[in-house]
């Protein structure tokens, strides 16, 4: 079976504006995860949408679901971890609870302040997850990327060519994903900063599925307002 | 939800417009799976209309000839995941005894609103078709089958019953659709297509005769005839079939011209001809048009005129089937997968 796995275990907004997660912020009169969830249920082919949410958020992530989406049996929210993968881990844990535990189980995980996914994203992931176990969502890098370990003098300019920048949706045999986490030590653990990165540690494949440069990360009040630009088409039909 | 629509803004040039979809109307949620490209798209595309046109139709997405599936339907009139092809034409007046294409207040998607390039579309349940058992490639060209079915039932009703013999001007796709309807419409009559290209004509298989425009014999004689040449070629046509059709026939005009042109008045009166324009089609068409493409042989035919390029992903692929429809004297058909 195939799920999916919204990400909205943030509790702080960097956006200044707000008294509540950025992921909760009105976009054309609808919270951001109501869009992000809105485009994932376009997707038949997930048996259930699980959304990650922080405890203190858990009982609004359901009143927003009830009052918007016209399919809440679809929907299921769980409590979130500590950070990121921790939340991933919460999700395929009620995932196993719900529907048991299975190989052939896929989740396709994602920002839920990723609000433009286009379902052919979506779809790719699936497909990719499907043939190769792994995928991550990414575009090429515009601009020129430098690495420096001390934060003072440049260390390496590596060849643009061959660098991307990472988006989501990340997608995966769950098994794979949860079994990989497990194996890692603790000081492994610490340095993830996504859950691709849980496989790569580990020295297996993660195949590419191309993104969309309109398939932005909202995260700070510039984002906010180019989305809010972008989300304000008004309806002609 | 937040829809993707890819408009033409100006000639060549595509942007995307993101636009609110309410899942909560009464509407059919339809994702785009084939489409195919018109000519009407394609004079867009390269800027061949008038520039008071383009400013006043563009921004705009392209494409009236779609096939889809229902991801959604809050009118409950299909099942999720039922195949259905999409009625471009927006019901305007309605007034007993006017076709819905033409009826006043009718609007056109891809045609001062928004043609299917999106990624969604949101529709009322009366303009969309469903079908069952057509290659998804094909069904991408119902609408284009049921403007050819539209035509041949206006002959049907305004034309005297002498019914032996057609002739189709024009060798391209619109010709050769035409020609198939009446094949299984008449199917005693004689069949002629007169147009300008042998390798075209060579196509037309299922026809009784087939001649060059300059080689139509002089005493060659049709009861009806079907004008599927527009442009430039739009003039001869209409020379040559007033020329050569009997007295009281119905000539169908059904190619666009983008320039007035001139007609032989005199031998119209002469023989009281009835000239017919037919244009676009609606609902009742396309459900006839399904019913005629479901027929294997009637695929297997048109099969012959569909060519399917790659899959259209980015707004560049968009870019490449305009490109690759110019070099196919055909339909170009595509899988829409952005």
């Amino acid at each position: 079976m195939i799920f999916g796995a919204i990400l909205a275990g943030g509790v702080g907004s960097r956006m200044k504006i707000a008294d509540r997660p950025k992921q909760f912020l009105p976009l054309d009169e609808k919270p951001i995860l109501i869009h992000t969830l809105e485009k994932f249920l376009m997707c038949s082919r997930f048996e259930k949408i699980y959304i990650g949410v922080h405890e203190k958020w858990v009982l609004y992530a359901k009143d927003i679901v009830k009052k918007y989406i016209s399919e809440p049996e679809r929907v299921e929210i769980v409590e979130g971890g500590k950070d990121r993968n921790l939340t991933i881990m919460s999700i395929i844990e009620g995932i196993e609870r719900d529907y048991g535990k299975s190989d052939d189980h896929i989740i396709v995980t994602h920002d839920s302040v990723r609000p433009f996914v286009s379902i052919r994203i979506i779809e790719e992931n699936i497909d990719a997850a499907l043939k190769y176990g792994a995928c991550d969502t990414v575009i090429p890098a515009t601009d020129t990327i430098v690495r420096s370990d001390d934060g003072k003098f440049i260390t390496e300019i590596p060849e643009r060519p061959l660098m991307y920048q990472g988006q989501t949706p990340q997608s995966f045999k769950m098994s794979l994903l949860k079994n990989t986490y497990n194996s890692l030590s603790e000081e492994q653990k610490a340095i993830l900063t996504d859950a691709c990165k849980i496989l790569v540690v580990a020295n297996i494949p993660v195949s590419l599925v191309q993104g969309d440069v309109a398939n932005m990360k909202i995260t700070a009040i510039e984002d906010y307002r180019v989305a809010e630009a972008m989300a304000g088409g008004e309806k002609r039909d | 939800m937040i829809n993707s629509i890819y408009q033409l803004v100006s000639p060549h040039v595509f942007s995307v417009k993101y636009q609110q979809i309410s899942r909560e109307e009464q509407q059919v949620i339809v994702r785009p799976e084939y489409m195919a490209i018109c000519h009407a798209d394609q004079r867009y595309y390269r800027g061949l209309r008038n520039a008071r046109d383009l400013a006043k139709k563009l921004p705009m997405a392209l494409i009236h000839e779609c096939a889809g599936t229902v991801i959604k339907d809050n009118s409950n009139t299909f099942s999720v995941g039922q195949r259905v092809v999409l009625i471009p034409n927006v019901p305007g007046d309605d007034i007993k005894g006017i076709y819905e294409n033409y009826a006043p207040n009718s609007g056109f998607l891809s045609s001062g609103k928004d043609g299917f390039m999106r990624e969604l579309v949101a529709i009322n349940p009366d303009r969309v078709v469903p079908y069952d058992n057509i290659l998804p490639s094909t069904a991408a060209i119902t609408e284009f089958v049921s403007v050819a079915m539209h035509a041949v039932s206006r002959l049907q009703v305004l034309a005297h019953e002498y019914r032996n013999d057609f002739v189709v001007f024009g060798d391209g796709s619109l010709a050769f659709v035409v020609s198939l309807v009446l094949r299984n419409t008449f199917p005693k009559a004689k069949i002629t297509v007169v147009g300008m290209t042998p390798k075209k004509l060579d196509l037309f298989g299922f026809v009784d005769n087939t001649y060059l425009a300059n080689e139509l014999p002089e005493d060659y004689r049709c009861d009806h005839a079907f004008e599927c040449c527009g442009g430039e070629g739009s003039q001869s046509a209409i020379s040559d079939i007033i020329a050569h059709i009997r007295p009281q026939g119905t000539i169908v005009l059904m190619g666009v011209s983008e320039n007035p042109v001139p007609i032989f008045t005199r031998m119209v009166l002469e023989k009281g001809l009835t000239i017919v324009g037919s244009s676009r089609s609606g609902r009742a068409d396309f459900e006839k048009a399904i019913a005629l493409m479901s027929g294997r042989e009637m695929q297997t035919r048109l099969s012959s005129i569909i060519q399917e390029d790659e899959p259209v992903r980015t707004i560049k692929d968009i870019h490449r089937v305009f490109e690759t429809d110019l070099t196919t004297p055909f339909k170009t058909v595509f899988r829409w997968n952005i």
